[in-house]
């Protein structure tokens, strides 16, 4: 059972879609229409060329690590029992980077560089988390 | 600062106040506040009543009317917030001296007071009182809803992502941020006004516990409460006061990728490509504007909200290469006495207080006026800058 002080998405604004595919255990990011830039986190204009039309394209699911950490306290309350945890942050073979976490994995074999694939997390019947798996 | 600003008016800091910094004080935000600022104007013998210009953080809960309704300032002609928490140290210099070299003010007071002890929270909102990223609720918004939900969320986890990044781009090894507490900390040591007046050594750190890998509890800026203020007007004016009056030989703001949104900031400075962006775009406009190098600076006060920082920000301003900020702090040229560019002098965030940085200009003011408690000989330029995680600024201070 999910404490009930889980950190959640708002239920407006950018990301809803993000986490709504996430839901359907789908990895989408958004793609400039006009000049084809994958971009996260989710805004209302392409960085690059500023056009409004983009699409939620499905992602491979695969990345490797660019970066994390191991957290110890103080953490956030929902957090608390779970120390030492990783943060990771991915790199998607689509371009963009993403902060998750990487499940089935010591904390200590985690490296900068190591291949990962997506995989979805239920944590309640509302939120649904797209963590990373080393790819064997 | 501005360039074509008449000598007379050349924007000079001529007043700093403190109150005690500690783990808990018993008085309220404001309170503090106007501490801080009557100790600034005592410090250079202006009156109170004198100040017609303030600057704060956005992040600040101390308003302008707080201030001046509280102390009796009978009239503002200018005032003006810096954006983002840390990053704003040096830009309130930036923009109290805008004002006075403009002709907007003629005496600006910059203030920040901060209750970040762990019993010091005085509301339910983020910004009222102890941690800020332990307030945010169980709805965070904006770009928060993408760290959050996976257990992000302190300012510590984030920048320990930013930290191993580095190390894997450039083999720094967490031991350099080590040094560098363990130097601060020996500064702090001598600085009566420190909160940690306890030196540590290497040894210490590696037993120190771990908050978020590779980041220590030694290598984290304190929790706090206190305030800090300064005044800056023209030189002319500064002429007639009792302190000898410090320079702002330039200054310069910059857009840095902040934390917050650390899949950003990290796909736009993670990759090291030399990217002319935050503290690298802002240094050469600061030093190309004063006309002077990096290795002339004879101390510098760099935003340390972790130790992790300092070789960062190092590297940034080119004070060494582009990958040497480890081997530079383990050189020992970021120590005082003898290092060829002393660094937080007062003992930093981690070692004298964290007001959010801006304790770091008071230090940089002593230091050129001869006072400092560790004291740079022939100390004629200083260093200031502001986060290299947020919006962010720097500046050069002379006698």
């Amino acid at each position: 059972m999910v404490r009930e002080d889980f950190p959640k998405p708002p239920p407006t604004g950018d990301g809803v879609p993000f986490w709504a595919y996430a839901r359907e255990h789908e990895l989408r990011v958004q793609r400039c229409r006009d000049c084809g830039l994958h971009r996260f986190h989710p805004r209302p204009r392409c960085p690059r060329c500023r056009s409004e039309a983009a699409d939620w394209v499905p992602c491979r699911g695969t990345g490797s690590v660019f970066s994390y950490t191991i957290c110890y306290p103080p953490v956030l309350p929902a957090y608390a029992s779970s120390v030492p945890y990783n943060v990771a942050v991915i790199e998607l073979d689509e371009g963009p980077l993403m902060v998750s976490n990487v499940v089935d994995c010591p904390n200590e074999e985690l490296e900068v560089g190591l291949p990962v694939e997506v995989c979805f997390v239920d944590v309640d019947e509302e939120l649904t988390l797209p963590q990373f798996r080393p790819r064997r | 600062m501005l360039a074509g600003t008449p000598p007379a008016r050349e924007a000079t800091i001529v007043g700093i106040g403190q109150t005690a910094f500690e783990k808990s004080i018993d008085r309220s935000e404001l309170a503090l506040a106007c501490d801080a600022v009557l100790a600034a104007c005592d410090d250079c013998g202006l009156s109170v009543t004198d100040v017609d210009g303030v600057v704060r953080y956005d992040v600040e809960q101390t308003t302008e009317w707080d201030l001046i309704y509280a102390l009796g300032v009978p009239h503002l002609n200018f005032f003006a917030g810096t954006p983002s928490g840390g990053g704003g140290v040096a830009n309130t210099i930036v923009l109290a001296a805008t004002a006075v070299e403009s002709g907007l003010a003629d005496h600006v007071v910059v203030y920040r007071a901060r209750k970040r002890g762990r019993r010091s929270a005085f509301g339910s909102g983020p910004l009222e009182g102890g941690r800020p990223w332990a307030k945010v609720g169980t709805r965070p918004s904006g770009t928060q809803q993408y760290h959050h939900p996976f257990g992000l969320a302190s300012p510590a986890q984030e920048m320990a992502i930013i930290a191993r990044r580095h190390m894997h781009v450039y083999g720094t090894k967490a031991e350099h941020f080590g040094l560098q507490a363990v130097a601060q900390r020996r500064h702090a040591a001598t600085n009566p006004a420190a909160i940690m007046r306890n030196p540590i050594t290497l040894e210490d750190w590696s037993a120190a516990r771990m908050i978020a890998d590779p980041i220590r509890l030694v290598d984290c800026s304190l929790e706090n409460d206190g305030a800090v203020a300064l005044v800056v007007t023209t030189a002319e004016r500064a002429t007639d006061l009792r302190q000898p009056g410090v320079r702002v030989l330039a200054g310069a703001m910059g857009e840095h990728p902040i934390h917050t949104q650390l899949a950003v900031f990290l796909a736009e400075t993670g990759a090291y490509s030399g990217r002319e962006t935050g503290g690298r775009s802002i240094g050469h406009r600061l030093f190309g504007s004063a006309g002077v190098a990096p290795a002339d600076v004879d101390v510098a006060l760099i935003f340390d909200h972790f130790t992790m920082a300092v070789p960062l920000t190092l590297e940034q301003y080119g004070f060494c290469g582009e990958g040497e900020g480890g081997p530079f702090i383990e050189s020992g040229a970021t120590s005082w006495p003898d290092g060829r560019l002393p660094v937080n002098t007062h003992g930093g965030s981690n070692g004298e207080a964290f007001i959010h940085g801006v304790n770091h200009l008071p230090e940089a003011v002593r230091q050129l006026r001869g006072t400092a408690a560790n004291q740079v000989p022939g100390c004629r330029l200083a260093f200031v800058n502001g986060s290299i995680t947020d919006c962010s600024g720097a500046v050069l201070l002379a006698r």
